[in-house]
């Protein structure tokens, strides 16, 4: 376990350790966003013409919409012609010598991401990504062994074109949303996971994303399917220099979860935050969605969000399923001049559906943290079930937190709990603390664990111990 | 072990302590007593080190060490205890972790390794069974729904786990009935090495009668105004304050 996963580890060691730029050749398309952009994106991934026109319709939709401005946020405009879209740092390999340029294999051993397969994390494949481009996925074959299919998105459209066909755009239309429609447009890479019928998937899956190339933005797009009685366990961690300007991460995630299956997918998000003075800095703007389609099926969400300028994601479930049952756990943190207007949305739609939020929000500096959280429950839900908790932890006065539950209840015989605290660390706990040999960081660590230990546990186990480092690291000087 | 020399401090711009002078010698007992707002629970912070009080003037020695130049994470690991009047509530953080984190801390400030988690729980058996504290407090978090006389008793474990060479008691009679007062008490004795010291900070002769103090002081108006022996406290327990106001002309 110790060896394991060391990259979220890494990530806790220092304030922001992985603020480096890798020197790698990268095939950048001009900036800017038009048409012609997206069917070069098209034409550099090889892609069928069905996949364009889909680029195309969400890009055409995208084009009627305005960015939305609901986020207890404030946003810095976003130039959406000042973006390069696509960023493809392996040259090397395209070239035909088949080899991975090993500037990019340091990089990842760099973020404790082994990519060699001898010296990886053992009982974990990765999808590593860079900019617009997976570098490479780990374990391939030996998940293939067991029908599982884990790869880049864009090796799936080549490889299995079919499924990717029949279940992209299918939990989170490119309708959806402003950020939606331009992730459908320009999407890069991301991975794709598919769970046959009756797997278990016999190690954790998991993404690494990384932002490299200087004023590009990442939109990858990741597809996960779990077919009846299969499950996974799948986890995203990402990172990104430091750079003075804010750069754009739209991504879309899609679950589909069928019948008896169950996926849990956990992320540790620290991409850069941006500097003490608020400068720079990714604005991590997010559509994470599952159906849970299938009778009895479970997904669970848990995130431990560290990193950006600005978070704006609400991972999501449809509960359509029978007897399916959705879980939120997640921990925000805000220091600085960081803002996070984050939560999630439980749609219940089969009967005796049942979900569970858990939300701890902790803000320093001069951070705004947002819970905002939708329950609905459609008249065809008989049963349902939902338990909301959300607290807020104030470290400080200079920093908000802020709670929007929406309610929206259909049917009569369900049962929607919500419970919210707010609580702040005080000086005296601290100076107790400090008194029994306990320095101010160290004691702010334990406090924030402990309050954040609801959620730390469901993280992998070998995560768990990494994200409360993080979250100590995080608040570094936040306090007195 | 503990020489504070013309100490002057303040709390928002108030002085509190107007010149004291105290010298504390290993394995001594020392009883500071006198009536709220004299400066008592003053002096104990401003030796721990609350960022809440400013030394205006003078100086604490601790085993030769300037102690004002010391984090109060330093003085922790130097040796100093206090033993809070009012304990605080840590939500969320159980008493095995709070206890490890002080314990390591103190560890790795010695140069030593972290204690294996095996020994610590032992250390953890023996010393909670010294001040008969039970076991289901210290898996809650610290002072957490803890009772006033189970958050004392709290404070005389953790100053068992942490074998201080100076443990302050600041009014920890307060809120104690006698049982727990003579458990506290007995605790502390047990606990005690031959040469390590202690502040008594107290109203009352009750606790003086388990510890036994060398040395007793009166404290008025941010100054030490009389020093004696235990019959010192004896006196004040039958007479209260005013006959040494009057001495002094105050």
């Amino acid at each position: 376990m110790k060896e394991k996963n060391s990259f979220v580890r890494e990530v806790a060691e220092k304030k922001y350790e992985y603020g480096f730029t890798t020197n790698v050749e990268t095939d950048i398309i001009e900036k800017g966003l038009s048409e012609d952009v997206v069917r070069l994106i098209s034409q550099k991934k090889g892609e069928p013409d069905w996949l364009l026109q889909f680029r195309l319709n969400a890009f055409r939709y995208w084009l009627t919409l305005e960015q939305p401005t609901w986020g207890h946020l404030k946003m810095p405009p976003i130039d959406y012609q000042a973006i390069s879209y696509y960023a493809d740092p392996t040259q090397k390999k395209k070239q035909g010598t088949g080899e991975i340029d090993p500037e990019l294999m340091k990089t990842f051993d760099k973020l404790g991401i082994p990519l060699e397969e001898r010296m990886a994390l053992a009982g974990t494949a990765v999808d590593a990504v860079m900019d617009s481009v997976s570098v490479k996925t780990t374990f391939r074959e030996k998940l293939q062994e067991n029908g599982i299919i884990f790869c880049s998105i864009s090796e799936a459209v080549r490889e299995h074109p079919d499924l990717v066909r029949e279940y992209l755009g299918s939990v989170v239309p490119y309708k959806d949303n402003f950020f939606a429609a331009l992730n459908s447009a320009v999407f890069s890479d991301g991975s794709f996971v598919y769970i046959p019928k009756g797997v278990r998937c016999p190690m954790e899956l998991s993404t690494y994303f990384r932002i490299n190339a200087r004023g590009t933005g990442q939109f990858e797009r990741t597809l996960i399917v779990c077919d009846d009685d299969a499950y996974v366990s799948y986890l995203e961690g990402c990172t990104a220099p430091m750079r003075d300007e804010n750069q754009l991460h739209a991504a879309i995630v899609e679950i589909v979860v069928k019948e008896r299956a169950e996926v849990k997918y956990s992320t540790v998000q620290n991409w850069y935050p941006g500097d003490s003075e608020g400068k720079g800095g990714v604005l991590n703007l997010v559509t994470k969605r599952g159906h849970l389609r299938g009778a009895n099926s479970r997904l669970s969400w848990t995130q431990v969000e560290t990193g950006s300028a600005i978070t704006w994601k609400y991972p999501s479930c449809v509960l359509s399923g029978e007897g399916s049952q959705a879980e939120f756990y997640s921990v925000a943190v805000t220091n600085n001049y960081q803002q996070a207007d984050t939560g999630t949305k439980m749609i219940h739609i089969g009967r005796n559906t049942k979900s569970t939020i858990i939300s701890k929000g902790i803000s320093a500096g001069k951070s705004q943290n947002a819970y905002r959280g939708l329950v609905k429950v459609a008249s065809t839900a008989d049963g349902a079930r939902n338990y909301s908790s959300c607290d807020s932890l104030l470290l400080g006065s200079h920093c908000g937190a802020h709670t929007f539950p929406y309610m929206d209840v259909h049917n009569d015989t369900a049962v929607v709990e919500h419970e919210a605290t707010t609580s702040k660390i005080s000086e005296d706990q601290l100076f107790y603390c400090n008194q029994r040999g306990i320095s101010t960081e160290e004691a702010v660590s334990l406090i924030v664990n402990g309050y954040a230990k609801e959620v730390i546990n469901k993280l992998p186990m070998e995560f768990a111990v990494e994200a409360q480092k993080l979250l100590g690291v995080s608040l570094e000087g936040s306090v007195g | 072990m503990l020489q504070i020399n013309n100490l002057h401090a303040s709390i928002n711009g108030k002085e509190i302590l107007k010149g004291i002078s105290l010298t504390v010698k290993d394995g001594e007992i020392h009883a500071v007593m006198g009536l709220n707002g004299a400066g008592k629970s003053t002096l104990s912070n401003v030796i721990v080190g609350h960022p809440a009080y400013e030394v205006t003037e003078g100086s604490i020695t601790f085993n030769g060490k300037d102690l004002l130049s010391l984090k109060p994470e330093e003085r922790a690991h130097e040796g100093i205890f206090l033993s809070f009047q009012q304990p605080v509530e840590i939500p969320g953080v159980s008493m095995v972790n709070f206890m490890r984190a002080a314990l390591n801390a103190k560890r790795k400030y010695q140069g030593l390794e972290p204690i294996p988690a095996g020994d610590f729980l032992k250390l953890m058996r023996e010393k909670r069974a010294i001040v008969e504290l039970d076991s289901k407090l210290t898996s809650r978090s610290v002072n957490e729904g803890f009772s006033g006389g189970e958050k004392k008793r709290n404070e005389i474990f953790q100053m068992a786990m942490l074998e201080p060479k100076l443990t302050i008691l600041d009014e920890t009679d307060s809120g104690l009935d006698v049982d727990a007062l003579r458990i506290v008490a007995e605790g502390f004795n047990k606990l005690r090495r031959p040469d390590s010291s202690a502040i008594v900070i107290t109203h009352y002769q009750r606790l003086l009668d388990y510890l036994k103090p060398d040395v007793v002081h009166v404290l008025i108006d941010g100054r030490i105004v009389k020093t004696g022996g235990p019959e010192l406290a004896t006196e004040i327990e039958s007479r209260g304050f005013d006959w040494i106001k009057e001495e002094i002309g105050l």
